[in-house]
């Protein structure tokens, strides 16, 4: 919203201080003012007014005239001029030699052969409207030669507020309400409007008004005839223009102008087809012609001001063609009205059409300002247009009143919300400038909130410490800190193990950790032939393609493999990510925060990748909870997994995740000859199991023995069921057993065992060794692996 | 020549004839072991005269003496001659070849979250995790924005079919914080003290500057009298810390439906210090991050009462701080899962 320091200087004398320093405190402590300031009219200066006293076809061009103009001075100026609008007799703007507009300086110059002597302007020269289609007319009665800028506020300071800081801020929306802002910052007065007695008028019949729906709050209208003005004066286009608003007509640009004055729409019926207003809403949806001529579909949640049954215009939003002011309308019927403010911002939503009007209901308009606004239309409406006549009592149904706010607090209230001294009088003084009817009794406050602020905005002592605090200014706050006990933090074990995980991953694996998104992205999982399964839906999704959040972070990896194929030979990604895996009996989702992993090569071999993978998931669980993970082959139940060498990983015989190979059919897609391997882990399953202690082995005095055995191990026998084999048979003194060597043949697979030996007691006896090894050695019999 | 000489003779021969330490030690057998040579001259003294024992013994054992001198020199100069070979057989490496610097990456989030998880937690806060997957409660009711409230209009908040929905604020977090730690400030003193960072979503269009998805770091504090002199005084400073130099800040009233009052808080630009460049858009400030005193509908719905308690509380967008940090102009490389971007990011600290 752009706000003019004219406009607001009607409001408060701001005479001998710094506008612009002004303007950075409401920034500090009101609202957010963007950065470009215009200083309009600056740029133009030496501009009279000038009447044009002869005009000559130009012999030889089509388009100009040669032009004598009054300027004011002894002698006529000749003046070659363009526009199509020239004739004797007009006043205009004209800008004497030496005249800057813009960039440009006015000197004489000829046109076409003959010489001029300035130039006759448009307003859009001036920078005063958007209108340049011929030179400005002045009807007003001004003596030749007057600077144009002592009759009309071509200088002004402009400024934008940037309308999402005055969400909250409904007594904002006009700049009366800015200039109560200004004067409170000021500490200078705000004035009074000017506005009419409209109770001169009660004895007069009242309109036929009927509000019919709860969703109005307050309906008050008047109407008026004998409107002969059509043109607004110039003083109320500039305000219009440079606050972003282009002038109309009299009647259109004047409820504009009220609207931009006091924050309070309004809108002006043809009486003859509003004899009979009623407020409400209609049963079924229609059709309805707007005065811009668009046809809407209004449906039945929707507002209407209503003539009897025929809608006439959307509440708050737009009024309509049929019942607009037309060139033989002759009485007209203002409207001055508030509607209940979220039913105006959906009825906004829905039909998709905001208006200045609308912006300003939506914020929960004061009820208290529609008869004010009419009064202050009144007001203007006779100052500029004289013969206008009232022709009805002031007619005003006041169906809802938001309750009177008072609140009461303490000094010691402000003290300690503050943390700072701000004394009594400041207090009340801030408050009264703000409209607040303030009462000191002791120590306590008792404050009554003006209406135009009890909509919604302020309704409890938080909110007055807003008032005072953001007027006494932020940047006049000593500053200190808190004085609080000290406690421990303990970190949260999922987040502690995040961090941990991470770590290892980066640096003793060179992994990179990726990001990425919680639903599956369509188009990429069916590039590589990945089925999206089903899972709950984003229930608004803007793009189709989005639509499922992902039960599995694999698939999310394998298109980041495929993203990055080219990066390198061979890479790893993780992530520690979220999936939702299903849902609960209450119907809420299952969220689990997952650790993915997924390593890609062209060079190893898919058998050393994933024991690669399978060395990291044992290095993670050893490292974060000192122990050692289980596996357990699974079956495969999605599409991306390859069936064989799928495991359940496991910790402490509960699942706490998945590795596997990627489905050949799948991996072809992302690279024919290349390794991909993936892992997942629970990390709240992980979290849950309980971290063992490290247990401190002390170096033994004696020497270890060894003692390797090469076995032929049948294809069927893992190397966990010959760790069975010896698991109950070391007599605490065999301390490790682990594959040294291994090969294959075509007929068999061999494999060296290594079994270290040793004792804190005693130096070991080759016999006692040999003992416990052929108890090994006959129970590995059993399982069919002998001896080579 | 007698014996003695030819054995001196014969050893002076062999040694010279020997170029490394294995035939040395055979040498040194055959003429000094057990039943080497010099020892097999005392064996040959049994026909000899006591005198000429005597005579002959200490000969034979100067002879020993010397033999092992020389045996012993010339294993040293051999040992030297093969240290000096493995010198010259060095070859000259070129250290100025590039390094091979393949190593992991942390993503820039996790590097610009935990720089402010370290800060924070030097000041005693909890760090705290929570789902994305919200409910209206969570995400809304509890933190003061009722239903049909325009502030839910202002976040284009992503719904799910079963009616909950993604968070689009971290604000999400803090009734179930109040909650966590009511029972201790309530009944122990111990003032609440919380940082919860999160990914957070909101339903938009994504170009350079916008993302549907991306990271936020909340904190609050609560406890008997809270002010805002102690909020500003807090986010100084914790501002001062996250980017390493003293920070000025000011505050502006903002609209936020959880905390009352709210504030927008901006840092004199970190580009030109407040002078005015394109980056703070000749303002010389830059717009942070909102904050406030927290609301005390939030605080009572979090089982709090607001007239015996007060807090603050204040959000950070993680995101924006990784993309000013590392000068990341698309907002989009964050997510892109290319290594091309994302591999750079080599180190915490």
């Amino acid at each position: 919203m752009f706000l003019s320091m004219n406009w607001i200087s009607d409001f408060v004398d701001l005479s001998g201080l710094d506008k612009l320093d002004l303007i950075h405190k409401f920034s500090l402590s009101t609202a957010e003012v963007e950065n470009d300031i215009f200083f309009k009219g600056s740029d133009v200066s030496g501009i009279v007014v000038a009447e044009i006293k002869s005009v000559e076809d130009h012999p030889n061009s089509k388009k100009l005239h040669l032009l004598k103009v009054d300027a004011g001075e002894a002698e006529l100026t000749d003046v070659v001029c363009g526009a199509p609008n020239v004739r004797v007799g007009m006043k205009t703007a004209f800008a004497k030699v030496g005249a800057k507009i813009g960039e440009i300086t006015i000197e004489p110059r000829p046109l076409a052969g003959y010489m001029s002597c300035g130039m006759c302007c448009s307003e859009h020269e001036i920078g005063i409207s958007d209108d340049h289609s011929g030179i400005m007319e002045i009807t007003d009665d001004v003596p030749n030669g007057t600077d144009l800028k002592d009759i009309y506020e071509i200088d002004d300071i402009v400024f934008e507020v940037d309308n999402k800081s005055l969400t909250n801020r409904p007594d904002l929306w006009g700049h009366y309400g800015i200039a109560r802002e200004f004067a409170a910052l000021a500490g200078r007065p705000l004035k009074p409007l000017d506005v009419e007695d409209l109770s001169v008028y009660d004895d007069m019949q009242k309109v036929d008004l009927k509000i019919e729906d709860p969703l109005c709050y307050r309906y008050s209208c008047l109407q008026v005839e004998n409107i002969t003005r059509s043109v607004s004066p110039v003083n109320m286009r500039i305000r219009l223009y440079y606050c972003g608003m282009r002038a109309i007509n009299f009647l259109a640009d004047l409820t504009n102008y009220l609207m931009l004055e006091m924050g309070q729409p309004m809108h002006a019926f043809d009486s003859r087809k509003v004899g009979a207003i009623r407020i409400k809403r209609f049963d079924k949806p229609f059709v309805f012609k707007t005065l811009d001529g668009v046809d809407r579909n209004v449906d039945e949640n929707t507002l209407m001001i209503c003539n009897g049954d025929i809608p006439v215009a959307i509440a708050g939003i737009m009024g309509g063609l049929d019942s607009e002011i037309v060139e033989d309308t002759t009485t007209l019927t203002l409207e001055s009205a508030t509607f209940d403010a979220a039913s105006i911002r959906k009825s906004t939503v829905r039909l998709a059409h905001r208006t200045d009007a609308s912006m300003r209901y939506e914020k929960s308009l004061d009820p208290e300002l529609t008869v004010p606004a009419i009064a202050r239309f009144l007001n203007l409406l006779k100052k500029y247009d004289n013969g206008v006549k009232v022709v009805s009592a002031l007619t005003d149904e006041y169906a809802f009143r938001y309750d009177t706010v008072e609140l009461s607090f303490t000094k010691s209230f402000v003290d300690r919300y503050t943390g700072i001294e701000i004394d009594n009088d400041t207090i009340v003084k801030t408050l009264q400038s703000l409209g607040f009817k303030v009462k000191l009794d002791g120590d306590t406050f008792d404050v009554v909130v003006p209406s135009w602020r009890a909509t919604k905005d302020v309704t409890m002592n938080a909110d007055i410490i807003e008032e005072i605090t953001r007027i006494y200014g932020y940047d006049n706050f000593e500053i200190h800190t808190t004085r609080s006990p000290l406690y421990p933090v303990r970190m949260d074990e999922v987040k502690r193990n995040e961090e941990k995980i991470k770590d290892i991953l980066v640096k003793r694996y060179s992994l990179h950790e990726l990001h990425s998104y919680v639903w599956a992205y369509y188009d990429e999982l069916k590039d590589l032939g990945i089925e999206v399964e089903d899972n709950i839906k984003l229930a608004n999704a803007t793009n189709p393609n989005i639509e499922t959040i992902r039960n599995s972070m694999i698939p999310t990896q394998l298109c980041q493999v495929k993203t990055n194929v080219g990066y390198s030979p061979e890479f790893g990604i993780f992530e520690i990510g979220r999936v939702v895996t299903g849902m609960t009996g209450d119907n809420l989702c299952v969220e689990k925060k997952m650790l993915a992993i997924t390593l890609y090569s062209k060079t190893q071999e898919v058998k050393d990748l994933y024991f690669k993978l399978r060395d990291i998931l044992a290095v993670i669980t050893s490292d974060v909870k000192h122990k050692l993970p289980d596996f357990a082959a699974i079956e495969p139940t999605h599409s991306y997994e390859h069936p064989v060498n799928l495991n359940a990983v496991k910790l402490d015989g509960e699942d706490i995740g998945v590795i596997g190979i990627v489905h050949p059919t799948i991996g072809k897609k992302i690279d024919k000859k290349a390794a991909i391997v993936f892992a997942q882990i629970d990390m709240q399953a992980f979290a849950d199991t309980d971290n063992a202690p490290i247990v401190y082995d002390e170096p033994t005095k004696f020497p270890p023995m060894d003692y390797d055995i090469s076995v032929v191990v049948p294809s069927n026998v893992l190397f966990a069921d010959m760790a069975k084999c010896w698991a109950d048979e070391g007599k605490g003194i065999l301390k490790s057993a682990k594959i040294v060597d291994s090969y294959d043949t075509e007929v068999f697979h061999s494999e060296t065992i290594r079994f270290e030996f040793s004792s804190h007691e005693r130096t070991l006896s080759s016999e006692e060794v040999q003992e416990i090894m052929n108890s090994i050695v006959a129970n590995l019999g059993k399982i069919g692996v002998c001896l080579r | 020549m007698d014996r003695i000489s030819e054995l001196r003779e014969e050893l002076e021969q062999k040694l010279s004839q020997t170029t490394d330490l294995i035939s040395i030690d055979k040498v040194r057998v055959d003429f000094l072991g057990k039943k080497g040579r010099i020892t097999a001259l005392l064996k040959g003294m049994k026909d000899l005269s006591n005198e000429e024992k005597k005579t002959f013994g200490a000969k034979v054992n100067k002879l020993k003496e010397s033999a092992a001198k020389r045996i012993d020199e010339k294993i040293e100069n051999l040992r030297r001659a093969e240290v000096e070979r493995e010198i010259a057989a060095m070859p000259k490496f070129d250290i100025t070849a590039p390094a091979n610097l393949e190593r992991g990456s942390y993503h820039p989030i996790t590097l610009v979250q935990r720089q402010c998880e370290a800060i924070f937690k030097s000041m005693g806060f909890t760090v705290e995790d929570y789902p994305e997957v919200v409910t209206d409660y969570e995400c809304f009711e509890s933190v003061n924005i009722p239903k049909h409230h325009p502030a839910r209009d202002m976040q284009d908040t992503y719904y799910l079919t079963n009616g909950q929905l993604l968070k689009s604020q971290t604000s999400a977090a803090q009734n179930a914080i109040l909650r966590k730690y009511g029972d201790n400030l309530k009944n122990n003193g111990v003032p609440i003290k919380a940082i919860f960072p999160g990914r957070c979503f909101r339903n938009e269009a994504t170009d350079a500057s916008h993302e549907n998805t991306f990271f936020q770091m909340e904190g609050m504090m609560v406890d008997k009298d809270i002010s805002i002199s102690n909020l500003i005084f807090f986010m100084k400073t914790m501002l001062s810390e996250v980017f390493k130099r003293d920070v000025k800040v000011r505050l502006r009233p903002g609209f936020f439906p959880f905390v009352e009052p709210g504030f927008e808080l901006d840092i004199n630009c970190l580009i030109c210090g407040g002078e005015g460049c394109s980056s703070c858009k000749h303002s010389g400030w830059l717009e942070l991050c909102p904050c406030g005193m927290i609301h005390p509908n939030v605080l009572r719905e979090g089982g709090i009462d607001p007239d015996e308690y007060t807090g603050f509380a204040f959000g950070l967008g993680l995101t924006r701080l990784a993309m000013m940090e590392y000068k990341i102009k698309d907002i989009r490389d964050l997510n892109s899962g290319s290594l091309k971007a994302l591999a750079q990011f080599t180190d915490d600290e």
